[in-house]
């Protein structure tokens, strides 16, 4: 392991050099774009300049495109014949991202790899190629609470990184980036921090099994007129991993088309609908109950750790201003035997 | 791309039997290690995919019991004998053979829930679970919904064999009422001795198997399965996710002292 220091005109010949060889996939701030009038959208996108690469702010969406894209073609028909896509991009691919998100491409690994005893092709061809460059966080961003769900820290990354004002310093832990950083860099002894308090204090539900009237508590009712099922907190979190399958053809021949998978969520209509007509979690309210439950309860009965990693994207989206962490404390409150009717 | 999960078979259908005006029955040419309960993922590209139940099957060929109601079955409806389906398979937990072995079975059926649970019927029925005796209800909303009538005869003479419709209707002389009530009936049975197989719709399940829980069945002696919407059937798309059961791998098979606490 050794650390380097840079000054920017260094670290972008160094960002340049890496260019040559692998795709940079980073946060990337795109003016003018973000959800107010004025405001810049903080999105992940491919990296040409080492100025593309946005270290002070966080991302609206998440890394976890670049492993599990939101439309992706799992296999082309021509008649009756099934051909699985060449990824258009075969390189190797660093992506720049914070530990939170390394904590939660290693949920996404859970379902995609291990769930079921069956790994999903499509996303380990390119998780395989993924390269961990992990932005330092030394404080917790708005509606953050990564401490409380232990997903502050990581030591699965190929490089740390701390952006100061003056100087970038870069810890190596993957030798074969060695030789990139070395050659221009000073040698430091650069350690990277993590974020040790959230900005929300976040309470997590200390029980085993759920009790059974807690899944029609009261406490779910206020979602039900509060959410309007726009599904933005399953697409910004890095976490939710549920997708569709959808059947295309083309319109100008009935005998060639694609089938997809898309993103999907919880949240959204339609995500429980049967043939025939029959489905379930109608209210918005018992969706929410059930989203709850799943990134911070029942996850971790199949996988000894919660699925939410605490980056806080769900409340910073959502259009109705529902706060995940104010729900996971009303939960704790409720279970706890405390507060009933606040908010 | 080695081994993807995702890529089906072609299976080339043997024959079609219609069932009701909506149901039929596709009988594909494929070979698979199937238990009874299991699951495949049935598609035709460029329509969709849904997962369907084995409703029957030998070595050479496997047959699905499908009701026309959705984008995809719809289409399947259309078919003709010697056009080709596509399936992927078999998915999930079927039911337990090994805890049926001496014992007295019990398997009550509810309208299309009869197609999953048709291959349980006959392994009992052919002697391979080694079942002491086999109690089986049918019940259907009316007598124009009944499945599978042409082997009603044969399983009569195997086994206790009791069909009922819900309501009463002109010129029909069998047995009528919800099978909730000839479950009642079931009183002369040694319970300690038996597992009850119930499979339907969610209504149907909750209400029978209750109904057994009243009768001193013990919980982990009863079987249900669940039917939900899944893209995938091995554990990714997350659609079928109650708690932390998947239906597509630790069901769709469960046993009601799990099922029970199971809420959507």
């Amino acid at each position: 392991m050794q650390s380097f220091d840079f000054n920017y005109q260094q670290f972008a010949e160094v960002f340049a050099r890496l260019g040559k060889k692998f795709r940079l996939f980073g946060p990337k701030r795109v003016p003018g774009r973000g959800r107010f009038s004025d405001t810049d959208l903080i999105t992940y996108a491919d990296l040409q300049n080492p100025e593309d690469l946005e270290t002070a702010e966080k991302s609206y969406l998440s890394p976890k495109s670049i492993v599990f894209p939101p439309d992706e073609t799992t296999f082309y028909f021509t008649a009756d014949q099934f051909t699985e896509p060449e990824l258009s991009d075969n390189r190797e691919t660093i992506v720049f991202l914070r530990p939170c998100d390394i904590n939660g491409i290693e949920r996404l690994d859970r379902i995609f790899l291990e769930n079921g005893k069956v790994k999903d092709p499509y996303y380990q061809r390119r998780r395989e190629k993924l390269h961990f460059f992990m932005i330092e966080c030394r404080e917790s961003f708005e509606n953050c609470f990564c401490v409380a769900m232990n997903a502050n820290r990581t030591d699965n990354f190929a490089t740390a990184i701390r952006f100061a004002p003056e100087k970038v310093s870069v810890m190596i832990q993957n030798e074969s980036f060695l030789e990139a950083f070395a050659e221009v860099g000073k040698k430091s002894d650069f350690v990277p921090e993590f974020v040790k308090k959230d900005s929300k204090a976040v309470n997590l539900p200390d029980v085993e099994d759920m009790p059974a009237d807690i899944f029609s508590d009261s406490l779910w009712d206020e979602y039900d007129s509060r959410c309007i099922a726009c599904g933005r907190c399953n697409t910004s979190c890095v976490t939710c991993s549920c997708f569709s399958t959808v059947d295309i053809f083309y319109p100008d021949s009935r005998n060639c088309g694609e089938r997809r998978r898309v993103w999907d969520g919880c949240h959204l209509d339609g995500f429980t609908d049967m043939a025939g007509g029959h489905s379930f979690r109608k209210d918005k309210g018992d969706r929410m109950r059930f989203k709850t439950f799943h990134k911070i309860y029942d996850f971790r009965k199949r996988f000894s750790e919660d699925m939410c990693v605490g980056c806080g994207r769900c409340d910073d989206v959502c259009p109705e201003y529902i706060s995940f962490s104010s729900c996971i404390n009303k939960l704790s409150d409720r279970l706890s035997g405390g507060k009933k009717d606040e908010e | 791309m080695k081994n993807n999960p995702y890529r089906p078979v072609a299976a080339r259908i043997l024959k079609i039997t219609r069932e009701t005006a909506i149901e039929f029955t596709l009988r594909v040419e494929a070979q698979a290690d199937i238990t009874p309960g299991q699951f495949f993922q049935v598609s035709l590209p460029r329509t969709g995919e849904a997962p369907i139940s084995v409703s029957s099957f030998t070595r050479d060929w496997i047959e699905f019991t499908i009701r026309a109601v959705g984008k995809l079955t719809n289409v399947l409806h259309q078919l003709k004998e010697g056009d080709t389906i596509f399936i992927r398979g078999p998915y999930g937990t079927g039911f337990p053979l090994e805890k049926y072995k001496d014992r007295n079975l019990i398997i009550v059926a509810g309208g299309s829930g009869l197609a999953p649970v048709r291959p349980l019927i006959q392994k009992a029925l052919d002697g391979s679970i080694g079942v002491k005796s086999l109690r089986l209800i049918a019940g259907f909303k009316n007598s124009e919904g009944i499945l599978f009538s042409h082997q009603f005869e044969d399983w009569a003479d195997k086994c206790d064999f009791t069909l009922t419709i819900d309501k009463p209707e002109p010129g029909w002389t069998g047995n009528t009422g919800m099978v909730t009530e000839h479950i009642r009936k079931l009183s002369d049975i040694d319970f300690a001795d038996t597992e009850v197989v119930v499979v339907g719709p969610g209504v149907m399940m909750k209400f029978s198997t209750a109904e057994f829980v009243l009768l001193g069945v013990a919980e982990e002696k009863i079987w249900v399965s669940f039917e939900r919407l899944m893209s995938c059937g091995i554990g990714k798309c997350g659609h079928c996710k109650i708690d932390y059961t998947y239906v597509c791998l630790d069901g769709p098979v469960l046993n009601y002292t799990h099922a029970s606490t199971l809420i959507d």
